[in-house]
């Protein structure tokens, strides 16, 4: 009996150590099959050759990466509007948590405002009122339209919010005894003590900006302007094409797309090089932002 | 008692009374520190409500908001008698649904087995492993799946290899649904599981001891003392997860639909932005948007109230 019970205990950790692992590979192989994909030429690619592992290795679809203006152009924009939003959403959210995270008795019309922000988390006009706007402020075609449409993250104010409501009233108080003002208050004693916290909001933004395609293509009536991701989108509007490959390879435009496919692969590892540099980060902060924030008690 | 609170209001009083002028400019202070973030939210969240007047309206760009002719609930007449919002309205709530449902039976099973692996090291990497997806846009990832489910893909490959026949996951309408749903699951499923790990370990060894000494199997620990320390936050994030039964994911399927499949692929958000916005019915979009945003904040209302009934937490 105990003897087939330790068998049986055996047998599930090994069960258990196979389907988590698989899950894992599930998850890992799929990404690391365009990598391989992005270092493989375009005949192995065409003749679907490509598994785990490049076939007949090679660097060519990242040189022409380096030589290609559209795809740094488009970089370039990606990265000043992931500062530019991560710059205005900080700055908003903490001078908005900190008034928000007193008392309605200590801030009159408290309540007002955070009526207000929650209110537009509710409602909203939805995609084509916004979009006029941004078109009657003149801002299509410009950073500013990927930009200042979400500079207040209404569920940030919140999360910091709720963790400026924690943080212990002697610290104020002493601050207040040396005469310090709101604004002095919020930058030494607060900032400092919700690095963390401000750290997870700030990866929010950095995440959601780069990652966002759909601004620029409503945004950017001119394919110069794309950022990132909206380009990387546009290469792969042709899926019908990709689809029909299968029947009808014989087609010129459709031998081309296909021996496209290893640069189009470059051209998206390229593009989550930066989030694979803060990964340590967002892992880090993200596990901890999530299990704390969010929902108040 | 009484007289002790009397005494303490007085001071308090007399401290107000001190205070009142600093009080007076910290407030402004306050209220300057909203300034800015308020000035965003009235040009970007509030004049496009008054958008929502297009919807009354036959909005004509040239002619502007004040010169279009109202028609009043034309255009939602309009929508409720195409036979195509019907579908649209099926096709978002299947979608959500299957997300939601599956999603989280997933994120709840991969807890609990993960919880399992005592290889720290091995646990590390699955972790890393299994996140990522996350944190990559549907773009991204849109390629990637692609490239496994197309008809030459890597699914295909393997279907054709154990003498199967081929299946066009892409371009078949009663394929894709399962396609964006299971995709959305992979992306998800780790992320998720964060919250039930965590629900997981907050457990008391001792009582997985316990237990174990009366003779139960890991099966019966796992249904009588892992899932119901689970079941409050499954409870709550169920709860939660209820105002997103509109929110089918426009990024995915926007990233992953053809003409081919907009029968079954179509939700509230792709339809908008086809019909509305590409195809220039700026109105009749703004209707199909006002009634999503509509339904939608009943149902996040609704899932406060529940969420604060039930559990004791609320959003906001």
């Amino acid at each position: 009996m105990v003897e087939n019970n330790r068998i049986s205990a055996r047998i599930g950790r090994i069960v258990i150590y196979t389907i988590v692992i698989s899950l894992g590979l599930v998850c890992l192989l799929p990404l690391w099959n365009i990598v391989a994909i992005s270092f493989s030429s375009s005949e192995a690619v065409t003749a679907n050759a490509v598994g785990l592992i490049p076939v007949n290795f090679t660097t060519e679809t990242y040189k022409l990466i380096m030589e290609d203006t559209q795809f740094w152009r488009s970089f370039g924009i990606s990265v000043q509007r992931v500062f530019l939003s991560l710059l205005i959403n900080m700055v908003l959210i903490v001078l908005m948590a900190y008034p928000l995270s007193k008392s309605k008795r200590v801030f009159k019309g408290r309540n007002i405002y955070m009526n207000l922000l929650i209110f537009s988390m509710l409602f909203n006009g939805g995609m084509i009122p916004t979009f006029l706007v941004v078109k009657n402020l003149e801002m299509l075609n410009t950073i500013w339209s990927l930009v200042l449409p979400g500079a207040v993250q209404v569920f940030s104010i919140i999360l910091i919010m709720n963790f400026f409501v924690g943080v212990p009233k002697s610290l104020e108080e002493a601050a207040i005894m040396d005469g310090a003002n709101p604004l002095q208050i919020l930058l030494k004693v607060y900032i400092p003590i919700s690095l963390p916290a401000l750290a997870t909001v700030a990866l929010f933004s950095i995440v959601g900006n780069w990652n966002d395609f759909f601004s620029g293509l409503i945004y950017m009536t001119k394919v110069s302007n794309y950022p990132l991701m909206t380009y990387i989108q546009s290469l792969s509007i042709s899926i019908e094409e990709m689809l029909k490959s299968g029947a009808s390879a014989n087609s010129l435009e459709n031998m081309m797309q296909v021996s496209n496919k290893n640069l189009n692969a470059a051209k998206i590892v390229v593009s989550i090089i930066p989030l694979l540099v803060i990964y340590p980060m967002l892992q880090k902060y993200f596990i901890h932002g999530i299990v704390v924030g969010s929902v108040k008690e | 008692m009484s007289v002790q609170t009397a005494k303490t209001a007085n001071l308090e009083n007399a401290e107000t009374m001190k205070q009142k002028k600093k009080w007076l400019t910290t407030n402004s202070m306050y209220h300057l520190m909203m300034l800015p973030g308020m000035i965003f939210l009235l040009i970007f969240s509030y004049i496009p409500m008054f958008g929502i007047i297009m919807a009354f309206q036959d909005y004509i760009p040239a002619k502007g908001m004040l010169g279009s002719k109202f028609v009043g609930l034309e255009h939602f007449i309009y929508m409720f008698q195409l036979p195509d919002i019907g579908q649209v309205f099926k096709n978002t709530m299947v979608i959500a649904f299957g997300k939601i449902l599956l999603g989280t039976f997933a994120a709840i099973v991969f807890s609990i087995l993960l919880n399992e692996i005592r290889v720290k090291f091995l646990k590390k990497s699955i972790q890393t492993v299994v996140y990522l997806p996350h944190f990559l846009s549907w773009v991204v990832l849109a390629a990637v799946v692609i490239n496994m489910f197309s008809l030459d893909g890597t699914v295909n490959q393997m279907l054709t290899f154990l003498g199967l026949e081929k299946l066009n996951f892409l371009g078949s309408n009663s394929l894709f649904q399962p396609l964006l749903i299971g995709t959305d699951v992979w992306k998800e499923f780790g992320f998720n599981s964060i919250v039930y790990l965590a629900a997981i370990t907050a457990v008391d060894p001792g009582q997985h001891e316990a237990a174990s000494i009366d003779g139960a199997n890991w099966w019966r620990r796992v249904w009588h003392i892992t899932l119901p320390s689970m079941l409050p936050i499954i409870l709550l994030l169920a709860i939660l997860s209820l105002p997103n039964i509109l929110n089918a994911g426009f990024d995915q399927v926007y990233n992953l639909y053809t003409p081919m499949v907009y029968e079954s692929g179509d939700i509230l958000d792709t339809y908008v932005y086809r019909i509305g916005l590409l195809g220039r019915e700026y109105s009749f979009g703004t209707a199909v948007g006002i009634f999503k945003s509509i339904i939608g904040m009943i149902l996040i209302i609704s899932a406060n109230e529940m969420a604060k009934k039930y559990t004791d937490r609320k959003l906001f």
